[in-house]
C-alpha cells in the first residue's frame, strides 16, 4: 500500500488493524471491502470502505470527491445566466429543481417577482422533475434489490413525464428554462391535455410499483426493519426531504418555509411521514410523495392564470451588493444557494446546500452491525445522487 | 423400425462416441434456446421492451453473436489468482451439467445411460458444480468472488435437502429410483380407475413439485436466491474475474443446467416423455418422445424464468432460514403423507 500523507498513513493503520482484528466467537479474521468507486450500487462514483466481520459491517466510511467539479468556484467565473445552465447539472435526475433555489435566490437580491403564470409553470416544472427523479428511484431501487422489471418499468414511465418537459422547455434532462423574473418561453398549444394524461399515467405507475415492489414479501423483508434511523438522529446529520420525513419527523419546505416565487399556497396536499424510519418508510414516503406530486401538477393546471411569463428586467443582469439564501424542497431533499453579491455581473461566492451530502452522510452510523445486503438496501434507500453530493 | 435399429448393433467405442457427440451438441443448444428464448424474448415481453432485434431474423441469432464475442476476448487470469484452479473452475461446472444430461431420458430408448439409480445418480453429480464455484471463488483471488463464493456453497448445500426430500416423494410413490421407471410409472397409472391421462406425480405431490421448483431456482443461483451473483452488491461474485471463453462457459452451464432441472422436473411430476393413449413400447416414441419432452421442460422453464423476472432477492439469512426452516419441513411432512398414504391405499 503506498500512503501518500500521514492521513493516509493512519487510514491505513487501521485498516490493517481492522483486518487484523479476530473474532473470538469464531475465531474469524476481518476483511475490509472497498465499494466502489466502480461499483453498481453507488450509482456513480462514491467509494465506500467497508470493514466487514464475516457478512456483518464493522464500520461503513464513505469516501466522496471522486466527481467534484469544482461547481463553486467555476460560479465566481458566470454571469448569473451561464450558472443556470452549469448547476443543471447537480442533481442530473431532476434538473429544473436545481436551477429554481439559484434563480429565486437571484430574484430576492434584485426584488423582482416573477409574472403569476411564470410561477405556476416554475412549480408545474419543478414537480415535474420531482416525478422524473423519484419515480426513477423506485425502479432502480427494486433494481438493486435484484427485481429486475421494476427498473425497466421506471424507465419505461419516466418516459411521459421527460416528453412533456421536453415539449416545454427543449430539454429532456437539462431544461435551463428557469429565467431571472420568470422563463424563457410560454407553454406549447396541448401541452396541458398532454400533462393531465400523463400524470394519470404515472399514477397508474405508482399503482403498479405499490403491487409489484412494496407489496411484495421479499421486498418487504429485505427492507423493513433495516437500517433504522430515529428522528433525533435524522435530524442532528442535517438529513431533510423524504429521509427525514420517513423517520417521522413533519417537515416540509413547500409548506412550512415556502420562498416566494412558487405556487404552493394555491394547491391542496398532503406531506406524508413514516414513523419507522428503515428503508420501507423512506420507499414508501417516497412513493407517496410523487403521488402528491403528480396531484399538484394537475391541481396546477387546471388553475394556470392567464398574463405574461417575465418580469421585466435588465437585459444584461447585474445583481445589487447583499447576500441571500433561498432553500427549496427538491427531489433529493433540502437544496439552498446563498449567494454572495458584489454588485457585479457574476456573484462573488455561491455556496451550494445540497442535499445528498448531507443524507449520506449518516451511513456510518446507520450501517454499523448491518449485513453486507443490507448496506445495498440502505444506500439504494437513502438515495443520493453523485452530482448532489461531490457537485 | 425396431428390426432395423435392433439389427444396428454397433461396437462399444462408437457407441460411446455417439453418445459423447449427443451430449456435447444437446448441451449447448439447450442453453441457447433457453437463453434466446427466456432471457432475451420472454424477458423483454414481460419488462415491455423490445429485446434484440437486429441479429438474424427478430434477433434470434444474438446469443450466437453474443457467444462469438466472448471467444474474441483475452483469456485474463488475474495477477494473485491460483492459476491452474481458476483455469478449471468453469470446467468443473460444465462437467458437472454435462453429467446430467447423461441420465435424462427422451423416450424409453432415446437415454445415454438408463441408470436404474437415474435420480440418484442426477442428484449427486448436480451438487459437484458447488465444488467449480467454491473453487471459482476461491483461486480467483478477489474479496467479492470469495464472499460470492462462499455464499454460493452455503446456498447450493442447503438447498440440496429440500430437492432430495422434494425428489423422495416421487420415489416413495413410483417406487423405483429409475427415472424410465418413474415415466412408466406414470403412464401406467389411473386417477381412481380412470387411466385416461395415466398419473402424473403433480396430482398427488404438488408440494413436492413447489419444493423442487424452489430448491432449483436457488441451485441455478437465479433470482429470487441470487445472492451468491448479485451483481448490485459484490457484482456477479464468483463470476467477476472471468472473461471470454471462460465467462461463457459459466453462461453456457446454467442454462443448460436450467433446462436439465427442467426436464428432471417434467419427469418426476408431469409424467415426461409419454403421451396418453400411446403404449410406452411404441416406435413412435423415438420422434414424440423428445418433442413431448421439449414442450414440457419449455413449461416448466417458463414457471422459473417467470419468478426470475418478479421477484427481488433474498437477503443471504432470509435465503438460508427459508431452506431450514419452511422448505425442509415442508418437504418432511409431505415425505410423510406420501409414505402413509403408499401403504394405507
Amino acid at each position: 500500500m503506498t500512503a501518500t500523507s500521514d492521513r493516509d498513513q493512519l487510514d491505513a493503520l487501521v485498516a490493517r488493524a481492522h483486518d487484523n482484528r479476530v473474532n473470538l466467537d469464531f475465531e474469524t479474521e476481518g476483511m475490509t471491502l472497498n465499494i466502489g468507486p466502480q461499483h453498481p450500487a453507488t450509482h456513480g462514483t462514491l467509494r465506500i470502505v467497508a470493514r466487514l466481520d464475516g457478512e456483518e459491517v464493522v464500520s461503513a466510511e464513505p469516501v466522496p470527491g471522486y466527481m467534484h467539479r469544482g461547481y463553486e468556484k467555476l460560479t465566481e467565473v458566470r454571469s448569473y445566466p451561464q450558472i443556470n445552465t452549469l448547476i443543471n447539472r447537480i442533481d442530473w435526475l431532476g434538473s429544473f429543481a436545481n436551477e429554481v433555489p439559484f434563480i429565486l435566490a437571484a430574484e430576492k437580491l434584485m426584488g423582482v417577482e416573477a409574472p403569476p403564470r411564470a410561477q405556476f409553470i416554475r412549480t408545474i416544472l419543478f414537480e415535474m422533475s420531482r416525478i422524473a427523479n423519484i419515480s426513477l428511484f423506485i425502479g432502480d431501487y427494486g433494481l438493486q434489490l435484484g427485481g429486475m422489471t421494476a427498473g425497466f418499468y421506471a424507465f419505461r414511465d419516466r418516459e411521459h413525464v421527460l416528453n412533456q418537459i421536453e415539449a416545454a422547455t427543449g430539454g429532456r434532462f437539462h431544461p435551463n428554462f428557469d429565467r431571472i423574473g420568470g422563463l424563457k418561453d410560454d407553454l406549447p398549444k396541448g401541452w396541458i391535455a398532454d400533462t393531465h394524461a400523463a400524470m394519470d399515467k404515472l399514477l397508474a405507475f405508482c399503482d403498479e410499483m405499490d403491487a409489484l415492489l412494496m407489496g411484495n414479501e421479499i421486498f418487504q423483508s429485505r427492507t423493513r426493519g433495516i437500517g433504522v434511523i430515529p428522528a433525533d438522529i435524522a435530524l442532528s446529520y442535517g438529513l431533510s426531504g423524504a429521509n427525514l420525513r420517513a423517520s417521522g419527523v413533519d417537515w416540509d419546505i413547500r409548506r412550512d418555509a415556502c420562498p416566494p416565487g412558487m405556487a404552493y399556497d394555491e394547491v391542496d396536499w398532503t406531506v406524508w411521514t413514516h414513523p419507522d424510519g428503515d428503508c420501507y418508510g423512506r420507499t414508501w414516503v417516497r412513493l407517496q410523495e410523487t403521488r402528491e406530486a403528480a396531484k399538484i401538477v394537475k391541481q396546477l393546471l387546471d388553475k394556470i392564470p392567464g398574463g405574461p411569463v417575465m418580469a421585466k428586467v435588465p437585459r444584461i443582469i447585474k445583481v445589487p451588493e447583499g447576500e441571500a439564501y433561498v432553500e427549496t424542497e427538491n427531489p433529493l431533499g433540502a437544496m439552498g444557494y446563498y449567494v454572495v453579491s458584489k454588485g457585479d455581473l457574476v456573484p462573488f461566492r455561491v455556496k451550494i446546500r445540497s442535499a445528498s451530502f448531507n443524507n449520506i452522510s449518516v451511513l456510518p452510523w446507520v450501517a454499523r452491525g448491518a449485513y453486507v445486503p443490507d448496506l445495498v438496501s440502505i444506500l439504494g434507500s437513502l438515495y443520493f445522487i453523485l452530482g448532489d453530493i461531490d457537485r | 423400425m425396431t428390426l432395423v435399429l435392433a439389427a444396428f448393433d454397433p461396437p462399444y467405442w462408437l457407441e460411446t462416441l455417439v453418445k459423447v457427440l449427443v451430449i456435447s451438441v444437446v448441451v449447448p443448444t439447450t442453453a441457447l434456446i433457453l437463453g434466446m428464448v427466456f432471457l432475451f424474448k420472454v424477458m423483454s415481453w414481460m419488462q415491455s421492451r423490445l429485446g434484440p432485434q437486429e441479429a438474424g431474423p427478430r434477433g434470434t441469432l444474438q446469443l450466437l453473436a453474443d457467444g462469438v464475442k466472448f471467444l474474441q476476448k483475452e483469456d485474463i487470469a488475474p495477477a494473485g489468482a491460483d492459476r491452474v484452479i481458476f483455469k478449471m473452475a468453469p470446467l468443473v461446472v460444465l462437467m458437472s451439467t454435462l453429467l446430467l444430461y447423461v441420465a435424462l431420458p427422451a423416450s424409453l430408448h432415446l437415454v445415454v445411460a438408463d441408470l436404474d439409480v437415474g435420480i440418484f445418480y442426477v442428484l449427486a453429480v448436480s451438487s459437484v458444480s458447488v465444488l467449480g464455484v467454491l473453487m471459482a471463488g476461491w483461486a480467483s483471488a478477489n474479496k467479492y468472488a470469495l464472499v460470492g463464493g462462499l455464499r454460493a456453497a452455503g446456498q447450493l448445500i442447503a438447498y440440496e435437502l429440500p430437492m432430495v426430500l422434494a425428489v423422495i416423494g416421487v420415489v416413495i410413490q413410483a417406487g423405483t429410483l429409475s427415472l424410465n421407471g418413474i415415466v412408466l410409472a406414470q403412464a401406467d397409472g389411473s386417477i381412481f380407475g380412470w387411466d385416461g391421462i395415466g398419473f402424473p406425480y403433480i396430482l398427488t405431490q404438488f408440494v413436492g413439485f413447489a419444493i423442487f421448483l424452489a430448491a432449483v431456482q436457488a441451485e441455478l443461483t437465479q433470482p429470487p436466491f441470487d445472492m451468491p451473483v448479485a451483481e448490485s452488491e459484490i457484482v456477479s461474485g464468483y463470476q467477476v474475474e472471468y472473461t471470454g471463453f471462460r465467462f461463457l462457459i459459466f453462461f453456457l452451464a446454467e442454462f443448460a443446467t436450467a433446462f436439465a432441472f427442467a426436464g428432471i422436473a417434467a419427469v418426476l411430476f408431469l409424467g415426461g416423455w409419454a403421451v396418453p393413449w400411446l403404449d410406452a413400447s411404441s416406435d413412435w416414441y423415438y420422434v414424440l418422445g423428445p418433442i413431448v419432452l421439449f414442450a414440457k421442460v419449455m413449461l416448466v422453464a417458463f414457471i422459473i424464468f417467470w419468478v426470475r423476472f418478479t421477484y427481488p432477492r433474498f437477503r443471504e439469512d432470509q435465503l438460508q432460514s427459508f431452506a431450514w426452516k419452511v422448505l425442509i419441513p415442508l418437504a418432511l411432512v409431505n415425505l410423510v403423507v406420501t409414505a402413509v398414504l403408499k401403504v394405507v391405499v
